[in-house]
């Protein structure tokens, strides 16, 4: 009880920290992610699609001050053209000063800005919000998790799962729903299935249709324009915002491990070769005398 | 490394010349050349050619991140972020380090646990062994400041809690703690001293390495049996036939190390250090990297903070003491049958506190914690010395090689002569 009241208390305070409740939150499912994986890569055009819901959603409480909008055109990216991202980045209006005569002014985006804030600074986002700042988005997807838990701890390992953040993300844009019975939500909070002591301060973001996508031939949203589908290209987006080398860093892997696989077995027949001067390795100690002299 | 006289004859007038002014290469010729190394060493003894490169691959990599990391309280979480972003192969060089603080624990920990296995640390290498002690002390400190320069929640919260430690000390620990905060809490100063000696104390670590190793060449190494080598054939020269072993070793070692960094390179972090460190707001588990667990669940299974740290301090100073606790007059557990039950017994308790040191500290897990914290100090106190008099050990072969003989089936064995060097040494 003393728990739960601490949560609520944290929870209405706004607070975001990676908490888990012993019992209390429900585990995320995992989703299937293209850049799962030793080999995965980013959808791009879940990327354009994720960042159009991060625009047009998120951005108006949530930064992305990590990001520069020259980013937006890197390889291993969402790949806009260099056209589009310098269109983009001067539909933005950045502060920068002083000039000549010591004034602040504001001037269009160029691509090597990042990102501006949706508010001045961190306080006039907290007044705005009931309290406290949303937090910005640049690392979300690898500033949050949840519990795995023995023995998945363990295969996670193997199996390459480094997607918890993601997962977490997408179950918690899709966790909004009516408060059990018998659970009181404090004013300024919503009740969120996933979150952790399910009290989250901010309001429930997405709905069906609320973004629209872009249209293939058919002439059909190249994505169903859905919830569920919003949460996943978002998320997406953000975990290549958070990890913008994602792609670079898993083919450099398994051109190194190749590398050192190839190396270390020539390294063994070496060894071999120096050894058989001396009449071939031998390692350790013999099995006790008395075990198998009778 | 003088224990040996050198064999090592310059060929060169430059050589002659130099030698008899700084006989350096005569030195390494001695140590890392004609030093004769049992035949019979497992890849349990390549740990501590992996660990010289784990520290070289720290060095290296952590010069790097200095040249573009901030520490300053304000801007050291977003220059982090501008070596993962923007600066080139920053991202690669970042989690190298960062995985291989890991990696050097993972290396060590064998490393440590091959020691107690197989009596490494009995007469005549207990100096050897006690400045192994001193590095792992001089790690411990260097991986705890290490992770508190990214400044984010974790960083912020483990140097807090840890640090606070030092305030459980009568009289002094308020003032020692105020000198390591640099002020009344933990705040910028702080990190700038960290980053001070976060860079020193690896190179202090560098010196404690060569005198470990110093003092490794005057008895020369353990092996598997735990008798001295005694006679030439009992051993073969260091090069090439531990150069190469070692090299080999190093090279799979960097396989496992690559996997981390390339494919799970967070997973050893903890989420939190991805939020900037707010004093404001309090992570809901503060828990230290999963090095430090089986400590920190020893400090926890104390319900008093003195108490605390004194039990987790004295968990590895009471390692000092094993040469003089361990009665046994058998150093290979190989041929203890009773206590290489304790040992394996002993292993698993330490893994549990790991374990239990990772959740929090409450209900069951505390008595556990307890029990296991009793255990461990048992194990040191209790075991140690008494299975000493009581078992009764396995005969020992009479030299490595007549051992060695017997791992092939009394087959090929070493013919006679076949060894090419000569060893100075028995």
């Amino acid at each position: 009880m003393m728990k739960r009241t601490l949560l609520i208390a944290a929870a209405v305070l706004g607070f975001s920290g990676a908490a888990f409740a012993a019992g209390e939150t429900p585990v995320p499912p995992q989703q299937k992610w293209t850049f799962q994986g030793p080999f995965g890569t980013f959808d791009r055009a879940q990327l354009q699609r994720g960042f159009k819901v991060y625009r047009e959603v998120c951005a108006s409480c949530h930064g992305l001050s990590y990001v520069a909008f020259r980013n937006l055109a890197e390889p291993g990216g969402p790949e806009f053209s260099e056209a589009q991202v310098k269109a983009l980045a001067a539909e933005y209006q950045i502060n920068d000063g002083p000039n000549e005569s010591g004034d602040m002014f504001q001037r269009p985006g160029r691509p090597a800005d990042r990102f501006p804030s949706p508010f001045p600074n961190e306080n006039a986002a907290a007044a705005a919000n009931g309290g406290k700042a949303p937090p910005d988005l640049s690392l979300m997807a690898k500033a949050r998790t949840y519990e795995r838990g023995f023995p998945w701890f363990i295969t996670d390992v193997f199996r390459q799962y480094s997607e918890n953040g993601a997962d977490y993300l997408v179950a918690l844009m899709t966790g909004y729903q009516e408060p059990p019975a018998g659970f009181t939500v404090p004013e300024g909070g919503h009740y969120n299935h996933y979150y952790p002591g399910h009290v989250i301060a901010m309001p429930n973001p997405l709905s069906n249709g609320q973004v629209e996508y872009p249209k293939n031939e058919a002439g059909q949203p190249q994505a169903p324009e859905t919830v569920e589908q919003y949460a996943k290209d978002v998320t997406a987006f953000l975990t290549w915002t958070a990890e913008p080398h994602l792609e670079a860093r898993k083919r450099l892997g398994f051109q190194v491990m190749l590398f050192l696989l190839v190396l270390s077995g020539l390294l063994y027949f070496t060894k071999k070769k120096v050894w058989a001067r001396v009449g071939g390795e031998v390692e350790g100690h013999a099995t006790p005398p008395m075990t198998h002299n009778p | 490394m003088s224990a040996h006289p050198t064999t090592y004859v310059p060929k060169s007038a430059f050589g002659k010349w130099f030698e008899s002014r700084l006989p350096i290469a005569g030195l390494v010729h001695s140590s890392f050349i004609a030093f004769p190394v049992p035949r019979n060493l497992t890849y349990f003894w390549t740990f501590g050619a992996i660990l010289v490169f784990m520290l070289v691959s720290q060095i290296v990599t952590g010069v790097f991140l200095a040249m573009y990391y901030t520490p300053n309280a304000g801007l050291a979480f977003q220059s982090v972020e501008h070596i993962m972003r923007d600066v080139n192969y920053g991202w690669l060089i970042r989690y190298l380090h960062a995985n291989g603080a890991s990696m050097f624990f993972v290396a060590v920990y064998i490393h440590i646990f091959r020691n107690f296995y197989y009596g490494s640390y009995k007469a005549p290498r207990e100096v050897l062994y006690i400045l192994g002690v001193i590095i792992f002390l001089l790690m411990m400190a260097t991986a705890f400041m290490g992770y508190v320069l990214p400044w984010g929640q974790m960083s912020f919260w483990g140097a807090t809690v840890i640090t606070n430690l030092f305030s459980a000390i009568p009289v002094v620990g308020d003032t020692i703690v105020s000198y390591l905060w640099g002020g009344y809490s933990v705040g910028n100063p702080t990190l700038n001293r960290f980053f001070s000696l976060h860079y020193l104390l690896p190179f202090m670590i560098a010196g404690v390495v060569a005198l470990h190793i110093w003092a490794l060449h005057v008895p020369g190494q353990n092996n598997p049996t735990g008798i001295p080598i005694k006679s030439g054939k009992d051993a073969v020269p260091f090069t090439p036939y531990a150069t190469i072993k070692d090299i080999f070793a190093v090279v799979v070692f960097m396989l496992f190390f690559a996997y981390w960094v390339f494919y799970m390179p967070n997973y050893l972090g903890h989420a939190d250090n991805y939020i900037p460190a707010n004093p404001a707001v309090t992570p809901a588990h503060i828990v230290p990297e999963w090095y430090f667990l089986p400590f920190y669940a020893i400090l926890r299974a104390i319900p008093d903070k003195l108490g605390g740290v004194i039990a987790m301090g004295a968990a590895i100073v009471i390692w000092c003491f094993m040469p003089w606790l361990d009665t046994s007059k058998v150093r290979s557990t190989a041929y203890r049958p009773l206590y290489k039950q304790f040992f394996w017994l002993f292993v698993v308790v330490c893994v549990i506190l790991g374990w239990l040191g990772s959740r929090p500290a409450e209900g069951w897990y505390v008595i556990a914690s307890q029990i296991c914290t009793v255990y461990y100090f048992a194990h040191f106190l209790i075991v140690l010395p008494v299975l000493g008099f009581v078992e009764r050990p396995l005969p020992l072969p009479n030299s490595i090689l007549e051992s060695v003989m017997g791992v092939q089936k009394g087959g090929a064995g070493v013919p006679a002569g076949a060894n090419p060097e000569p060893h100075s040494k028995g």
